[in-house]
């Protein structure tokens, strides 16, 4: 059982916290499984003292935070009462979700991170009233004349500190709201929390120093364009030796058709690199003109985790100018969940990266863009298409050893679509997955498709400190990915998300199963795919 | 006490108008800046209406949570419905054929609102979970409801009162005339707590009531690709540029 696993070795998985204290917890282990369904008895403060660092104050100043907490509290409660207020003014989703929860309880069984660690404020109505005790005090009539009769608390240090610790163990993966009666958002909450505490100096390392790496040098994990260009010509060379046909991985490209934003750890980390592969050899077999893009060599954006609008818009705006300089037609985004959801949903309203505007600054880019496809475009959508079309050549036969199940990551799933039809983003991985292997099988169906759990290291956790949080996370998907291994003896877990893929690349090996039993669907695809020389 | 409760239905109508108008014009107001519907979303305004519909009317998404607090809440907002429109006879003449239709379900309606929110009330003792989430406010909420359901039926049921004169009183109220109020303390319970439940609105968790008609997660049509969302205060962004 998984009690008794070894860590095996540690997946180079990109979390640049990582390198600061290495092997500090060597003796986490992930929790016992139960069976499905299963709500754990409460076990208050059981994960009060699970904490990601706290960005110190050259990190926050990049950002332009407030540095560091001020030492006269009155000084950072009136900041983050400021912000809150400032928040609440500037999105209907915060104040309506703040005045509308009747502690129903629904989603008190939701949460992946309840379900695996017991702690009662990891409910999210529990994690929500965490903020919402602050805004009846500050904000509504009862909570200033009689606090505790409607539970309406004070911002002071400690609360403010639990805020920190629960806040960030919400990876913001939306499950509580497709079950909340008026839609309350976990994730909406949580980022307007995480945005506060960064106003009052309480960052987290984790995420705000990758913004800051985005900025300085253009992707997540600070690659620079010569090691970009390394990469890449390692790239040709591994998939030229393997198949015999010189498919290309061009960087900075005017002109191309395709500009293709994909997360930089498909760059170089292990199973997100053989998905870019995949990506080149689709595009090569179609005869399609692409392009990466040195400054634009990042499709997450870590300003949503952070719940910063302006954060979020800097970092889009880099793809724009990118796409402006050269000239694509075309924007396609890589298999990545949270890059999804901020380009599908995001881009259009942040950047002008879509259609339908009728303001100079969207127009601009929008007349360049081809209309005849959509923008952006997902790269299942444009796999798919072309399968559609005839257009890919596939030997399935190539992924026989594989027996397939699908993981869908909570952004694409509960926050974007794909192709024309509300679910195609369910539908369309899946078509790619039938179409290019022959063994494909589902997980339980009420932790898949829109039900899908969490993997455990989205939002803004996928540090080594939180490493236990997201080991009991993970127990949810892990419960599932087991009924099927051991049915139907399932030994390959496809999704499209980068922070999923290095999750579960992590966290497998510590329920058993081989850390390499994680990969993207393009990875299937590229093992599939018939190539030819001449196009 | 005719005065007294004269005066107190006024004061309560206007804090529950105008305290629940105003809610809805400060949810209006303030923009809703990135598109953030609970996907799989309808593509379509219409879709949109449909699933807001299906929300209000069925609680579709407390259904797929839970379904003890799906049919003990449905149990108790449907009675209550029914109960509020048996209610309006106090205020109309001549009554409209269809509430003199209902008047006999809303009667049942009653006893199964006591139910709902009985069992509603019972959550929050006997589930751990629940009972964790629970402050006093949401208990006295289920008490002030639960004691307006029997304060009702036992003046149905129990010490009748003369509903004729009750009739009247609100009538006169209509037109800004006080007529006698039996006096009787079943009535004044029941009118007191019904006065109280208006006046907590507009700055108590009933406001779930407006509030999911506003819901970003639900009223929002899934077409961010194409159509620009743009907020006032986010526009401004474009212009540093």
């Amino acid at each position: 059982m998984a009690d008794e696993t070894t860590p095996v070795a540690v997946a180079p998985a990109p979390t640049p916290a990582a390198a600061a204290k290495p092997a500090e917890k060597a003796k986490i282990e992930a929790p016992a499984y139960r069976e499905l369904p299963f709500i754990p008895a409460l076990q208050p403060g059981s994960m009060k003292d699970s904490r990601p660092y706290v960005a110190n104050e050259k990190i926050q100043e990049a950002l332009g935070f407030n540095t560091k907490l001020d030492d006269d509290w009155q000084v950072t409660h009136d900041v983050a009462i400021a912000k809150m207020g400032e928040l609440l003014g500037q999105s209907r989703a915060l104040k309506v979700f703040m005045d509308s929860c009747v502690h129903c309880g629904a989603c008190t069984d939701k949460c992946h991170y309840f379900l695996g660690t017991a702690d009662p404020k990891n409910m999210p109505v529990a994690r929500q009233e965490l903020m919402r005790s602050v805004y009846r005090r500050y904000f509504t009539l009862p909570g200033k004349l009689f606090p505790s009769l409607v539970g309406a608390k004070d911002l002071t240090k400690e609360v403010l500190d639990d805020w920190y610790t629960y806040f960030w163990q919400c990876s913001q993966c939306r499950r509580c709201s497709l079950y909340c009666p008026y839609g309350i958002d976990t994730a909406e909450v949580t980022m307007a929390a995480h945005s506060i505490l960064d106003s009052a100096g309480y960052g987290e390392k984790y995420s705000n120093e990758i913004i800051g790496k985005v900025h300085r040098i253009g992707n997540n994990l600070g690659l620079p364009g010569p090691a970009l260009i390394n990469t890449l010509e390692g790239v040709e060379e591994d998939v030229l030796e393997d198949t015999g046909v010189a498919v290309k991985y061009p960087l900075d490209v005017h002109g191309a058709e395709v500009l293709l934003v994909t997360p930089s750890a498909d760059f170089f980390a292990e199973p997100h690199i053989e998905s870019l592969i995949g990506y080149g050899k689709v595009f090569h077999a179609a005869g399609i003109s692409w392009t990466l893009s040195s400054k634009a060599s990042e499709a997450g954006n870590f300003g949503m985790f952070i719940g910063n609008y302006e954060q979020l818009r800097k970092i889009a705006l880099r793809v724009r100018e990118a796409a402006l300089e050269l000239g694509v037609k075309r924007i396609v985004v890589g298999e990545c969940g949270h890059a999804w959801r901020v380009a599908y949903s995001f881009w259009n309203t942040l950047v002008g990266i879509g259609a339908g505007a009728n303001d100079p600054f969207a127009i601009q880019l929008q007349k360049q863009l081809d209309p005849n496809y959509r923008q952006p475009s997902h790269i299942c959508e444009v796999t798919w298409d072309l399968i559609q079309q005839g257009r890919l050549k596939f030997d399935k036969s190539a992924n026989d050893h594989r027996i397939i199940t699908f993981h869908d990551s909570c952004n694409v799933a509960r926050a974007s679509r794909m192709g024309d039809m509300p679910g195609g983003q369910f539908e369309i991985p899946r078509n790619i997955i039938k179409a290019v292997a022959n063994h494909y099988v589902e997980m339980a169906p009420d932790t898949i498709r829109e039900k899908t759990f969490c993997c455990g290291g989205g939002g803004g956790v996928l540090t080594d400190e939180l490493l236990d949080l997201r080991l009991k996370g993970a127990l949810p998907r892990m419960q599932a990915i087991k009924q099927v291994a051991d049915h139907d003896s399932v030994n390959f877990v496809a999704m499209i998300c980068a922070i999923c893929k290095a999750q579960f690349t992590k966290v497998l090996p510590y329920y058993g199963f081989k850390m390499g039993m994680a990969g993207g669907v393009h990875q299937l695809v590229s093992t599939a795919i018939v190539l030819k020389n001449e196009q | 006490m005719s005065l007294f409760f004269a005066l107190l239905f006024y004061a309560a109508t206007l804090i529950l108008v105008g305290g629940v108008a105003y809610k809805v014009y400060d949810y209006a107001r303030t923009p809703a800046p990135l598109c953030i519907p609970t996907t799989p979303a309808p593509t379509t305004t219409g879709g949109v209406v449909l699933r807001m519909f299906r929300e209000v009317a069925f609680f579709e998404s407390l259904f797929k949570a839970n379904l003890w607090i799906w049919a003990l809440g449905w149990l108790f907002h449907v009675s209550l419905a029914l109960v509020l429109l048996r209610h309006l006879r106090y205020f109309t003449e001549p009554v409209n054929f269809i509430i003199a239709f209902i008047q006999p379900f809303g009667m049942y309606a009653g006893f199964a609102m006591a139910a709902g929110l009985a069992g509603l009330w019972a959550r929050r003792f006997l589930v751990e979970r629940i009972r964790y989430i629970s402050t006093p406010s949401d208990h006295l909420m289920l008490a002030l409801l639960l004691g307006i359901a029997v304060t009702g039926l036992l003046m149905k049921f129990v010490m009748h009162t003369d509903i004729v004169a009750v009739k009247t009183f609100f009538l006169g109220l209509m037109v800004f005339e006080v007529n006698p109020l039996p006096s009787q303390p079943g009535l004044y319970l029941h009118l007191g707590m019904v006065a109280l439940l208006m006046i907590i609105f507009p700055v108590s968790k009933l406001l779930h009531a407006p509030g999911v008609f506003f819901s970003p997660t639900r009223n929002q049509v899934d077409n961010p690709r194409e159509t620009r969302h743009l907020a006032p205060w986010a526009a401004k962004f474009e212009t540093k540029n």
